[in-house]
């Protein structure tokens, strides 16, 4: 009987055997790099919200306290995002008329609330605490980056748990002074590692790992 | 019935081999349920299977289309659902924030739920406006901190998606603005003297709303009040007014009693005060050591109740045994005016006289209670015998009653049928309550509502009296609406509301508003108006008053005055005959209030439907209980399905066979059998109230009990997640199986010899024994303690857990393939003889071992260990392989098999508790500790640069415990109070030889009987 095959196909499959570990290979790199992708994570997409509410403006260049507007963020577990009322304080007396601000005057005119697209978002099985993070000596920018060169907000970390771990792990690589904690432009001294070690200690940060932490 | 045909029967138990079976061993053997002791096979799937029906699930049978589907879409879903991008989400801030909300945090608010009129003071959890969850409020004089189920369920009746949600008229959707037009036009006809207008209530003991009923009877004298619930307790009122001539109100203070007689009293989970009361009763159960003394509980009752369960000595007597009992009991220690001769009755000639004697010897500081079931008499003599004891003003005081105009209930109601059969009403308003459904049976109530010409109901559902009112108002939940009431002392408490009515309900201080013409007067203005007119400070003082109270949540110094009152000489003077019937065909029926949906109010509840009720474990049912003996006498057993008639009455139900029950006598809880309840509560169990008449509305004679030869499925836990304690048939050759017992029992004599009896040498020998070094737990270490001395099996921790958790309801079908949820159960041991055992509850939650046995079988690392001892759940990473459910010793994991959690009803969403996640199908839970409540308040102290405080963190279970049986701390602290509590002698854990270190561990039993009754 002949062979169903023509011997050349040999080549084919040893090619495809070599290939498919290449294939997959690729295929893992493929979907790691779209995990990793401003697409899945929308690290640095810019969020269209209902008011283009600049960061950079606010805060670079006023110099607004990160606190004025999210006032819940020391003690609480939600940072807390302003009411209509705390943009109307300033904006009740100057820009009154920007066509820009009108939805904040129609919601505080109409009583309702606006509806800002949430920039950064965990999912619901995870359980995150700004208070704590703040008091131990986590920056603002740490996680939120350079919000004040941010004209729109964006995200500016993946959110991952491997990120999240990175911190949870050596602490000493991100902390800063207490006093600096929300300052927008803070830069990390040459001898962090040095300092870090200092602040772990003397602000008694525990390299929490266990699921519980953030998970229940 | 259930329509499960897979499920197994119950088996009919041969009750002749199981005597002998517990004759065996000296009668010193624990057991669950009568399965157990027959070793059915039903209860061995059980025992060797956590889950035993788990293959079940398809009961039509499958297909190989469905299967290739099904691969299809799990294959589809595995690729695809770890490729989910997170949705995008929005943010809504408030316009101007609410003062002291801050995002994030809860608030807590002081409110009060009333039942049956009294009130227990609350401090309701509010999670941005939400209330979420339920605590005692431990400065009311009710709560002291605890609360009961019915309290801790409260919040799911508020989010109750089959609560009423708009006025009614006539069976279509009205408006508050229409009924308010027509009560005016009603008015003007009602006018000048109200000839024909009626209204009915449920026990008001409101000042407010009583004055407001007042003003409106001033403006109409023709019209008439009437109160009537099932719960009235009348025949304590009328109990009273045996032996004082009035009514009066009964205070008890079990703190200061050392010696206490229930006669057919479950004062520990029902009646005005039971929450203080478990409280004060437990105080007295608490130790420190050998020395320390305690109190003697001494039960006459028919049904088996977690009083007689935490009793000394119980004695199963039918319920119109009781009367005697007590007439005897009075004589014995010499309540004047009685025949002594009756002391001398065979039937108690044995225990009677010690118990009269240790009473005696005990004079002002003893106590006897009467139970609601009982005739006036057992009442009138309970207070003679207080005042014979020299009780009064030291375990036990009087006040006036708490009642705003204390009324006989039954008679209050027999006369608003009579006039409305007599055709003299002109409008009945029903505020709260649903006669239709519970109203005595001879009452023929429905048929005579309709002779109303106008009929106005208002309630929380739109039930069986709803649909037959023209008008139905739905009503506010308490928490929704201004209100008060007084507490089991009299304490007024004040009704806030957590919530603006979320449905938009009306509560009976606005319909009476409206009904007397002041139409748009809100619930807030007609309360603090009220009391404005009352109160002694004025205006900025009463501001600050009113300010203290709400935040305070009672009224300081409000509780009602002792009176000084004395019973009557001659309070049986009537009663020449006692003796007890020696018919051995005579039946009776008694009825009780339900243990978890109580009168039927909560019928369409879940977590109360769901809840393993005491003693019988039974959940989505009631049942007609009776004793073996009962039950082999007429030839039935646990299943059948049988007629209870009643003269020309009848209802069927199921058998349950409860062991510890009184021969001749059959127990049918109310509040079951509702036809329009609700999704949940419809059609489950049988209406007691077909039976229920209204001259004998506890205890009834004349039963009859037909079997039909139907079977009747129940959903009972009592012998799921079973520990066994024998292991596998076949192994139990070689491996000796030692007495482990999972409850541990002595009597205080005992425990005096050995202090160190609940520690079992076998044990301790292999107590770490290990081949790696241990971990060495720095910091905080987590622990728990439960003392089986103090808990009184109320559940209250069960429906806690169940809220704190966002833990599902199953349903019955569930239940029955063991797929109840909950994280804690309150398993139930019997010891001693099938007619009355002693009975022991153990709550058992996860034990956070340190070798914990399911931590090293997860493949996926979902179960984990921390450094504080906790054993972790993490559900997002969990695929449901139950392997660690298999693996754990304890039973006390849960899986959900199905999406058990409601996704889709908006109205729960506020509901849950936002800082634990609600899980989804296929992932296994279980109980964390309350690991939210730890984690919050580690952050708390750490952000103030400190220790977390001993008791600071205070789980759900604990929290909600009325007799503080759990306690849960740091174990690494020596001066914590659960490091003490684990250092006494009692301590012992479950299953101690399996070396998994538990963290959960018991304190034993410790009994106190007399030792001059020999049983």
């Amino acid at each position: 009987m002949a062979q169903i095959f023509h011997h050349s196909t040999n080549l084919i499959s040893r090619l495809s055997i070599y290939g498919s570990v290449f294939i997959l290979g690729l295929l893992g790199y493929a979907l790691y790099e779209i995990g990793m992708s401003p697409y899945y994570t929308n690290v640095n997409v810019a969020r269209e919200q209902p008011v283009p509410f600049s960061h950079k403006h606010h805060v670079g260049e006023l110099g607004l306290d990160c606190r004025y507007c999210h006032t819940s963020v020391e003690n609480s577990s939600f940072a807390g995002v302003p009411p209509t009322q705390t943009c109307m304080t300033c904006h009740s007396q100057i820009w009154t008329n920007a066509a820009m601000l009108e939805p904040v005057r129609a919601s505080y005119r109409d009583d309702k609330s606006i509806s800002w697209t949430r920039v950064n978002a965990l999912p619901d099985f995870v359980y995150f605490d700004h208070s704590i993070h703040v008091n131990k000596g986590v920056g603002c920018t740490t996680c939120h980056g350079a919000v004040a060169e941010m004209p729109l907000t964006w995200r500016a970390q993946t959110l991952y748990m491997s990120w999240c771990l990175d911190c949870h792990r050596a602490p000493e690589k991100y902390v800063r002074p207490r006093s600096e904690v929300f300052n927008p432009v803070y830069t990390a001294p040459a001898n962090q590692i040095q300092l870090g070690m200092k602040l772990v200690e003397e602000y008694r940060i525990q390299r929490l790992t266990n699921c519980s932490t953030c998970h229940r | 019935m259930s329509a499960d045909p897979n499920s197994k029967l119950p088996n009919s138990v041969d009750l002749e081999s199981l005597r002998a079976k517990l004759a065996e061993g000296n009668g010193k053997r624990f057991w669950q349920s009568l399965e157990e002791l027959s070793e059915t096979k039903e209860y061995r799937e059980f025992l060797e299977n956590e889950f035993p029906a788990n293959a079940e699930s398809h009961a039509e049978g499958i297909n190989r289309r469905e299967i290739l589907k099904l691969a299809a879409a799990s294959a589809a879903l595995a690729g695809l659902s770890a490729c989910t991008k997170l949705p995008t989400e929005k943010i809504v801030p408030y316009v101007k924030p609410p003062e002291e909300i801050i995002p994030g945090r809860p608030l807590f608010y002081a409110t009060s739920m009333p039942l049956a009129g009294v009130a227990t003071g609350l401090l309701v959890e509010s999670q941005m406006g939400r209330p979420t969850k339920v605590e005692g409020n431990p400065e009311h004089p009710g709560s002291l901190g605890g609360t009961d189920i019915f309290a801790q369920a409260s919040v799911l009746t508020l989010y109750d998606p089959d609560r009423s949600q708009t006025v009614m008229l006539e069976g279509r959707i009205s408006s508050w603005g229409a009924f308010v037009t027509a009560m005016g036009n009603a008015r003007v006809q009602l006018a000048p003297k109200g000839t024909g207008l009626r209204i009915l209530t449920e026990t008001v003991t409101s000042p407010s709303l009583a004055a407001q009923i007042r003003g409106l009877l001033a403006e109409f004298p023709e019209a008439k009040w009437l109160q009537y619930e099932p719960c009235g307790r009348d025949n304590e009122r009328e109990g009273a007014r045996l032996a004082f001539g009035r009514p009066v109100n009964t205070v008890y203070r079990f703190d200061k009693a050392d010696v206490i007689v229930s006669l057919d009293s479950d004062f520990l989970s029902s009646g005005p005060g039971h929450v203080r009361y478990a409280r004060e009763f437990s105080s007295r159960r608490a130790m420190q050591g050998p020395s320390s003394q305690l109190n003697r509980l001494y039960v006459v009752e028919s049904m088996p109740t977690n009083t007689g369960a935490i009793a000394d000595h119980r004695w199963p007597r039918a319920g119109h045994a009781v009367r005697p009992i007590a007439y005897a009991l009075a004589s014995a220690v010499g309540v004047p005016g009685l025949n002594s001769e009756v002391i001398k009755h065979t039937d108690w000639a044995e225990w009677l006289p010690m118990v009269a004697r240790d009473l005696e010897r005990h004079r002002g500081s003893c106590l006897v209670v009467a139970g609601e079931q009982q005739p006036p008499l057992v009442h009138a003599l309970a207070h003679a015998m207080n005042a014979a004891l020299g009780n009064v003003g030291k375990t036990v005081y009087y006040t006036e009653p708490l009642e705003a105009i204390p009324v006989n209930q039954i008679e209050s109601l027999r006369d608003l049928v009579n006039d409305l059969n007599g055709g003299k009403v002109e409008a009945l308003v029903i505020l709260g309550g649903n006669p239709v459904y519970d109203a005595p049976a001879d009452f023929e109530f429905g048929p005579a509502l309709l002779k109303a010409k106008l009929r106005v109901h208002s309630g929380l559902y739109y039930d069986e009296t709803g649909e037959l009112c023209h008008w139905h108002v739905n009503a506010a939940h308490f928490l929704e609406a201004w209100s008060d009431a007084r507490a089991y002392d009299g304490t007024i408490g004040i009704i806030q509301p957590l919530i603006t009515p979320i449905y938009d309900g009306h509560s009976a201080h606005e319909i009476v508003a409206v009904l007397a013409g002041q139409a748009g007067k809100v619930g807030h203005d007609l309360v603090r108006d009220y009391w404005k007119t009352q109160r002694p400070e004025k205006d900025k003082a009463f501001d600050a008053f009113w300010e203290t109270s709400l935040h305070d949540g009672f009224m300081a110094r409000t509780a009602l005055p002792e009176i000084s009152i004395a019973p009557h000489p001659d309070i049986a003077k009537g009663e020449t005959r006692i003796e007890i019937s020696r018919d051995p065909m005579a039946m009776e029926i008694v009825y009780r209030l339900d243990p978890a949906v109580f009168d039927g109010r909560f019928a369409n509840n879940g977590w109360l439907q769901e809840l393993p009720k005491p003693i019988t474990k039974l959940t989505w049912d009631n049942a007609a209980m009776m004793s073996a003996a009962t039950a082999q006498k007429h030839g039935v057993a646990t299943g059948d399905y049988v007629k209870l008639g009643m003269a020309t009455r009848e209802t069927k139900a199921g058998v349950i066979v409860v062991p510890g029950h009184a021969d001749g006598s059959v127990t049918l809880h109310l509040g079951y059998g509702r036809r329009r309840a609700g999704n949940v509560g419809t059609g489950t169990g049988f209406n007691a109230n077909f039976i229920r008449t209204s001259t004998a509305p506890w205890i009834a004679g004349g039963l009859r009990v037909e079997k039909t030869g139907d079977k009747y499925y129940f959903a009972v836990t009592q012998h799921q997640y079973s520990i066994d304690l024998q292991g596998h048939p076949a192994e139990q050759e070689s491996v000796e199986a030692f007495r482990r017992d999972l409850v541990r029992v002595a009597t205080l004599e005992e425990f005096r010899k050995d202090p160190n009896f609940a520690k079992l040498p076998e044990e301790e020998a292999t107590k770490g024994l290990t081949l790696y070094p241990g971990f060495k737990y720095e910091g905080y270490s987590w622990g728990m303690a439960i003392d089986l001395n103090r808990c009184v099996g109320c559940n209250a921790c069960v429906i806690a857990c169940q809220s704190e958790n966002n833990i599902p309801v199953v349903g019955k079908e569930q239940v029955m393939r063991g797929r109840a949820m909950h994280w804690i159960r309150v398993d139930t041991y019997f010891r001693g003889a099938l007619e009355n055992p002693e009975t022991y509850y153990e709550p058992v939650l996860c034990m956070h071992c340190e070798n914990a046995p399911c931590e090293v079988v997860c493949p996926v690392g979902a179960t984990t260990h921390s450094p504080e001892g906790l054993n972790e759940m993490t559900y997002n990473r969990c695929v449901g392989t139950r392997y660690c459910s298999n693996n754990c010793p304890y039973k006390v994991r849960r899986f959900n098999f199905l999406l058990f959690s409601d996704w889709k009803t908006p109205s729960l969403y506020g509901l849950r508790n936002p800082n634990v996640t609600v899980r989804s199908r296929g992932v296994m839970e279980k109980c964390t500790y309350c690991v939210q409540r730890i984690n919050a308040a580690k952050i708390r102290s750490e952000e103030e640069n400190r220790e977390v405080r001993d008791g600071e963190i205070v789980t759900a279970c604990q929290a909600a415990c009325p007799a503080e049986a759990i306690v849960f701390g740091n174990i690494n602290d020596p001066n914590s109070r659960v490091a003490k509590l684990k250092a006494q002698s009692r301590n012992y854990s479950l299953l101690d030889d399996l070396n998994t270190r538990p963290r959960t561990t018991y304190l034993a039993r410790v009994r106190n009987p007399n030792p001059d009754i020999r049983e």
